[in-house]
């Protein structure tokens, strides 16, 4: 599996190419009780919280931005995202920070969640579409759903959870 | 060709470009009355070496209308032809219909033949029309010889009129180039002599793949109109006579020599290939050293006339700088709360790391500088071209086009100066008659002025036309309905309409302004550059628009101001002066919004804490605080947050790299200890409170 991690391209570009079995890596974080799952090859880092510079008039879940080694970097809150019950942040709040876009319009945003649990191997075939919740549950940044030991995933979609300008809208 | 070519070509368009741009201004320099030759050498050279590279990279079409407009000058060049304002503005025309060609072949798109065509039969007109060498005065493509050395282009081109000379064969044997000697030396040499002219023979030249560039399988016929003695022939020769054979017969009677002309369209292998052979350089050595060889006397071209930097190596070297920035005032924070007793050595040698990091600022910065005349030089023509088309008599004077500016300034500055220009041209300066009229001079004058002031740049825009009619422009206003009728507007305020959008006041459209659309994208322009525009202008004796524009977009000098527990800074450019408020300056008007008095004027109140909702730190109460007086959108009006923190130059990020546009805000910054203050962006912050 090192050579995925080595070879992110290569290894999207044989996804798309052939019907082999294959598995993708998701790192799985816990929101309250549920688990959600990123493309593993879409995360930087993992930090720890810490406080943020508030930007003004935007919406309340993108609590602001940090300086990570000299880039600006926006930070939002998954759980009010997700219009989840707020928490305090203790130091055991974690941020991951995700790269979006492709080719050079990557942009790296930071999303706070309660605690990063797992890194998952999920076989493309096991993973279910994801059930239409109706427009209460923001599923459209559901990729699909997958059993792990019991336990569903939520996987999701980067990029378009972090299209801000979308978020705005369906804030409003 | 195995060698691909398409990798030299951003190189060459840009030295045409530069080249047009020479020969442009050339052009408008020229004096009809009298010609300085130096001049006319320029153009000749511009347009010779734009041939050159575009033979050479098989843009035949360029090569072949370039040929054209070089004949031209070239006998304007030896004074066998008149410089009449006909003539130029014929070659100005075909310095944009070149430009035209260029720029379509740069794109990769289809060159607009039909204009070119029209111009090639301007110039083949005034070539033929006029000629002023005799009967047999340039056709413009008579013979298309196999193919000519480009160095020895502007000699080859010369009449044979005298009798005296030599006929010389040479034939050099395929080693000539292994034992270092280079024909083209020679011919050079044999050019002093006298009047030479070449041709040659390539029918020996095997193809391409087969083909060493060792090897001189080319051989010449040379013609010398000289009166030189077949000794000193022979002497240019004698490094080589092993290596060639060599014929020398005198002209026998006085005749017309042929004049081989340069193939205008040979297959561009073909121009190519001699062309390796014959200098045994990168091929493409022609271009380079045709213009600067061919006229050995003249002085070389400036030596750097632009700077070709990869833009991004430029910003990470800024980012880097950035950095040195950073860690600097985080040294700085620490320095602060040192208590043991080297404190002062470490605040000296502190000092020294932040003076250190100011030059390495500085010298970075310089290579984004470049001389504001990127821009001005192009402004000639313009006024040229649309004074003759409005028969106005306007000179335009250029003052401190050497001053530096940001490259960025440089590339967004030109569309805004344009349209100001134009404006100066049309609505501000009037007819000759009514000048005379109103006891002018006749001549109506633009000044287009740069300097530094302070961290910034000016760059002022005088006309001595007519002025803006103040009265006129705020019944105009009204009118429109872009005021009240009630409003009481000083004078400032009253010329600050033009930047209205949907505004204008002229009374009849032109293709030249008129429309009320610009200056209101101008002022975004420059707003978006950082800078402001101001206009002073006096009925009957002109105007002046001054743009102050900040030196570079990559830092700025900042003022820090605490808002809650929240940090932001105001760029210091923006700020005219801060006072601690008092209860009594502050007034409400209908509820609307505050103001405070100011001496005597009355300013608007921006409370940072709610166009912001910050909701932090102690709220304070509505007297507390502190006033920034700030000027945007070209008036004043008063931030008020609750304390100033300090002074400092902050590295400039970009919000949007990551996250996005933010109202109020320009940018962000990276604060001593780490974190993250975002700068605020005084002009939107105005809009946002009128809202």
């Amino acid at each position: 599996m090192s050579q995925e991690n080595e070879k992110p391209i290569a290894k999207e570009v044989a996804q798309a190419n052939s019907e082999m079995p294959i598995t993708i890596q998701y790192l799985s974080f816990v929101l309250g009780k549920e688990e959600y799952g990123v493309d593993i090859l879409r995360v930087q880092e993992i930090r720890s919280w810490e406080p943020v510079s508030r930007v003004p008039n935007v919406p309340l879940y993108e609590k602001g931005v940090v300086n990570l080694r000299g880039a600006i970097v926006p930070i939002i809150d998954l759980r009010e995202r997700f219009a989840l019950s707020k928490v305090e942040y203790t130091p055991l709040t974690v941020v991951v920070v995700l790269q979006t876009g492709s080719g050079s319009h990557t942009r790296i945003m930071g999303v706070v969640v309660d605690s990063v649990s797992d890194v998952i191997s999920v076989d493309k075939s096991e993973i279910q579409g994801a059930p239409d919740f109706g427009t209460k549950v923001s599923n459209e940044f559901i990729n699909g759903l997958v059993s792990v030991n019991e336990r569903m995933v939520m996987l999701l979609d980067v990029d378009k959870l972090l299209t801000l300008d979308t978020m705005e809208l369906i804030e409003s | 060709m195995s060698i691909d070519m398409s990798q030299f070509h951003q190189v060459f368009f840009e030295e045409c470009f530069e080249g047009l741009e020479a020969m442009e201004s050339g052009l408008l320099s020229l004096d009809i009355g009298d010609i300085d030759s130096e001049v006319i050498n320029t153009i000749f050279r511009a347009a010779h070496s734009i041939k050159g590279g575009s033979g050479t990279f098989g843009f035949t079409v360029v090569a072949e209308y370039t040929h054209i407009m070089e004949t031209l000058l070239d006998e304007m060049r030896d004074g066998r032809r008149q410089v009449t304002k006909p003539a130029v503005d014929v070659l100005l025309g075909s310095v944009d219909c070149l430009r035209e060609m260029l720029t379509s072949i740069q794109n990769e798109e289809d060159v607009n033949m039909e204009s070119a065509a029209q111009h090639q039969a301007a110039l083949e007109m005034e070539l033929n029309g006029k000629t002023g060498g005799g009967e047999h005065a340039a056709a413009p493509v008579v013979h298309a010889a196999p193919f000519v050395v480009p160095v020895e282009e502007p000699e080859e081109e010369e009449e044979i009129d005298e009798e005296q000379g030599w006929k010389i064969s040479f034939c050099p044997y395929l080693s000539l180039l292994k034992t270092g000697n280079d024909p083209v030396r020679l011919f050079r040499e044999l050019s002093v002599l006298g009047k030479l002219t070449s041709n040659v023979n390539i029918q020996d030249v095997p193809p391409f793949a087969e083909l060493d560039p060792e090897e001189c399988n080319i051989s010449w016929e040379l013609t010398l109109v000289s009166d030189a003695t077949e000794a000193a022939v022979r002497e240019i020769f004698s490094w080589v006579e092993e290596d060639c054979a060599l014929e020398l017969a005198p002209l026998a009677k006085p005749k017309k020599v042929k004049k081989p002309k340069p193939a205008p369209s040979p297959a561009p292998v073909v121009e190519a290939a001699p062309a390796v052979v014959a200098e045994t350089a990168p091929v493409v050595a022609p271009k380079k050293a045709a213009p600067t060889e061919s006229d050995p006397s003249k002085n070389a071209p400036k030596a750097s006339s632009s700077i070709r930097v990869d833009t991004d190596k430029i910003d990470t070297l800024i980012n880097m700088v950035g950095e040195v920035v950073i860690t600097q005032s985080m040294l700085g924070l620490i320095g602060e709360n040192f208590t043991m007793d080297k404190v002062g050595q470490l605040k000296r040698g502190l000092a020294q790391l932040e003076r250190h990091t100011r030059d390495l600022q500085q010298s970075v910065m310089n290579i984004r500088m470049l001389p504001i005349s990127f821009v001005f030089s192009r402004f000639p023509r313009l006024v040229h071209d649309i004074s003759t088309q409005l028969h106005k008599k306007i000179t335009l004077k250029l003052v401190g086009e050497n001053t530096e500016v940001d490259k960025a300034v440089v590339e967004l500055i030109n569309d805004p100066l344009v349209h100001l220009i134009r404006n100066s041209l049309d609505h501000g300066i009037e007819m000759p008659a009514d000048r005379v009229a109103a006891g002018k001079p006749e001549m109506g004058t633009i000044e287009l002025k740069a300097y530094h002031r302070g961290g910034h740049i000016v760059i002022e825009i005088v006309d001595d036309g007519r002025g803006m009619d103040k009265a006129k422009l705020l019944a105009k206003a009204i009118e429109k309905g872009l005021v009240e009728e009630s409003t009481i507007m000083t004078d400032k305020q009253i010329l600050e309409l033009i930047f209205m959008p949907g505004f204008s006041t002229a009374e009849k459209l032109t293709d030249i302004s008129g429309r009320g659309v610009g200056m209101d994208v101008v002022r975004r322009n420059i707003q978006s550059l950082g800078g402001n525009i101001d206009i002073i202008s006096e009925l009957g004796k002109g105007s002046t628009i001054a743009i102050h524009l900040p030196l570079t977009l990559a830092i700025l000098d900042g003022q820090s101001v605490a808002v809650g527990d929240e940090t932001y800074i105001v760029p210091l450019v923006s700020i005219i002066e801060s006072i601690n408020i008092t209860e009594k300056m502050l007034n409400k008007v209908a509820g609307k919004g505050e103001t405070f008095k100011l001496r005597n004027e009355y300013l608007p109140i921006i409370r940072m804490r709610e166009i912001f909702n910050v909701k932090s730190g102690n709220a304070t109460k509505s007297n507390e605080g502190v006033i920034v007086v700030v000027e945007g959108q070209g008036a004043l009006c008063g931030f008020l947050v609750d304390e100033l923190l300090g002074q400092q130059q902050v590295v400039i990020k970009s919000l949007e790299a990551n996250y996005r546009r933010v109202e109020g805000v320009s940018g962000a910054t990276i604060l001593g200890d780490g974190s993250v203050a975002l700068i605020l962006d005084v002009p939107g912050l105005v809009r946002l409170s009128v809202r």
